[in-house]
């Protein structure tokens, strides 16, 4: 992957926001709060549970699903973030050796169990994350959290972090261009030179930040960026968080799973 | 009314690394006025856009905007007054939507929800962007951002608007399209740039900066015609007067 697919691939995720599904027009913060609440009830669960964490894929199943989210654009992104996860449950099957079961004549160590539980929390959490910014714009997640009572400098900075993202990595597309314009296939010089262009693309952004506060300045401003209320909390949010929490209750503490394992046992 | 003035007074201004951008700055602006600002590079045009509401204050000399000299505590008050458009889009639209970018200023004067709405849309509608106010700024053309950039401005409804080249990097329709939204502003405006096609189209008004003082102050078509003059402040004839064979 070059530099450029991958910058077009983080407009992609924006661009998945400015649909309109029913997942979509919920107000951000009921969406805010069922992602926080998921993502706490998967991290709970001990860490050799595998199996009653299957039932939580049905979450990012239903939202991908009805937000009209392309599902291999999810999964590409999960993959991406991957090795973290891989690498900090890997060394689980090293370390913990304990058998726990012999299937096919092949024993099972506690540590690919527990390496398995990591990766699902894992895909769970991640995707829950993007399908929040996927649904809801990072911009409606930053204003959901400033009502939901975060404190106003945070959410500043979280916004001009997604304003100058998209900025800054053209800035620094230019100039990795104009690098590779001039070395003719060879890396351009080596370490040395990527060092001085990361103290080029440093200088240029404080200069930018300089021009950015005088044009806020020029406009007002006074320290907290003030914005307008543009959502309202309607019987459909609350039906959706109600559902939400019902859920990851039932999930949690019910086994689910092995329930409708034992049914299907019974019936056959 | 007399009260939307710009008057520079021997202006100096020095940049704390020693350079002298500004030697004496002499000149006065009244109500309704356009107003051209041409000069070399280098030659203290955007220092001197600077100092018009109170970014930069002068070394020595006085600043008078619409009545109230310019100190560090009236420059509140005097940001109120002139709006100033930047050079780079992206310098000023630092909100992450269109609609945001242009309620920042009105929600800053501490205006409620549905006045901050209307004047989003007049603004907008004024630069006939209205279609784009759920758009994050990155996913706009320069010839939008520009308007939108404009609309931020204007919604503060300023008395004066000051422009550091509007038109750099837009092509030649956007650019027609800035010149006219320019000329069907009734306000005092100052325009820095190198496109003295546009300063002929837009001001009636020229004045030329050179090291750092005023060098010529008169009627745009004047001064924008005398070719000897122009040259010898690294500048050129406007395009149009050149007369191609």
């Amino acid at each position: 992957m070059t530099f450029d697919e991958k910058y077009f691939d983080i407009g992609r995720l924006d661009r998945l926001s400015y649909r309109d599904t029913f997942v979509h027009r919920l107000d951000p913060r009921a969406k805010v709060i069922a992602t926080m609440l998921f993502l706490f009830t998967v991290i709970s669960f001990p860490k050799y549970e595998v199996i009653a964490l299957a039932p939580f894929f049905l979450y990012p199943v239903l939202m991908m699903t009805i937000g009209e989210i392309p599902v291999r654009f999810m999964i590409r992104k999960i993959i991406v973030v991957s090795p973290f996860a891989v690498f900090i449950g890997i060394f689980n099957p090293l370390l913990d050796t304990r058998t726990v079961a012999v299937i096919f004549g092949v024993s099972l160590s506690a540590g690919w169990i527990s390496f398995l539980s990591i990766l699902m929390k894992f895909a769970l959490t991640i995707s829950a994350a993007l399908l929040l910014i996927a649904t809801t714009s990072f911009p409606g997640v930053c204003h959901a959290l400033r009502r939901l009572g975060l404190p106003a400098l945070f959410v500043s900075q979280l916004l001009f972090l997604y304003r100058y993202l998209f900025v800054l990595m053209e800035e620094a597309m230019r100039i990795i261009r104009a690098r590779e314009m001039r070395s003719f296939g060879s890396r351009g010089a080596g370490m040395k030179m990527f060092v001085r262009l990361l103290g080029i693309l440093f200088l240029r952004t404080v200069d930018r930040a300089e021009r950015i506060y005088y044009a806020m300045l020029s406009r007002g401003f006074q320290g907290d960026i003030p914005t307008l209320k543009r959502s309202h909390i309607a019987l459909s949010d609350l039906l959706f968080l109600s559902v939400v929490i019902t859920c990851l209750g039932v999930f949690r503490f019910f086994p689910l799973t092995e329930g409708i394992g034992r049914l299907a046992q019974e019936l056959f | 009314m007399s009260h939307h003035i710009v008057e520079f007074k021997d202006v100096f201004f020095r940049y704390p690394d020693g350079t002298e951008a500004l030697k004496g700055v002499n000149f006065r602006i009244t109500h309704g006025e356009s107003v051209g600002i041409v000069g070399a590079n280098g030659a203290g045009k955007s220092t001197l856009l600077q100092h018009i509401n109170g970014y930069l204050l002068p070394t020595s000399g006085t600043i008078n905007v619409g009545d109230l000299i310019l100190t560090g505590k009236t420059r509140r008050e005097i940001r109120k007054k002139v709006g100033i458009v930047f050079q780079n889009p992206d310098d000023q639209l630092f909100m992450p939507t269109v609609f945001d970018d242009v309620a920042f200023g009105p929600l800053n004067l501490g205006m409620d929800e549905e006045s901050v709405r209307e004047r989003v849309q007049k603004a907008l509608g004024m630069v006939n962007s209205l279609d784009l106010q759920d758009k994050p700024p990155h996913h706009l053309s320069s010839g939008q951002k520009s308007a939108v950039a404009i609309a931020a401005v204007m919604a503060m409804e300023p008395d004066i608007l000051a422009m550091d080249e509007p038109a750099a990097n837009l092509d030649p329709r956007s650019r027609r399209s800035v010149i006219t939204l320019l000329k069907t502003f009734k306000h005092s405006k100052i325009i820095a740039s190198h496109d003295l096609d546009l300063i002929l189209d837009v001001c009636q008004r020229c004045i030329v900066i050179g090291g750092g003082v005023v060098v010529a102050d008169g009627p745009a078509a004047e001064i924008l015609s005398n070719q000897m003059f122009l040259e010898e402040n690294n500048l050129e004839l406007p395009l149009s007067f050149q007369g191609r064979p």
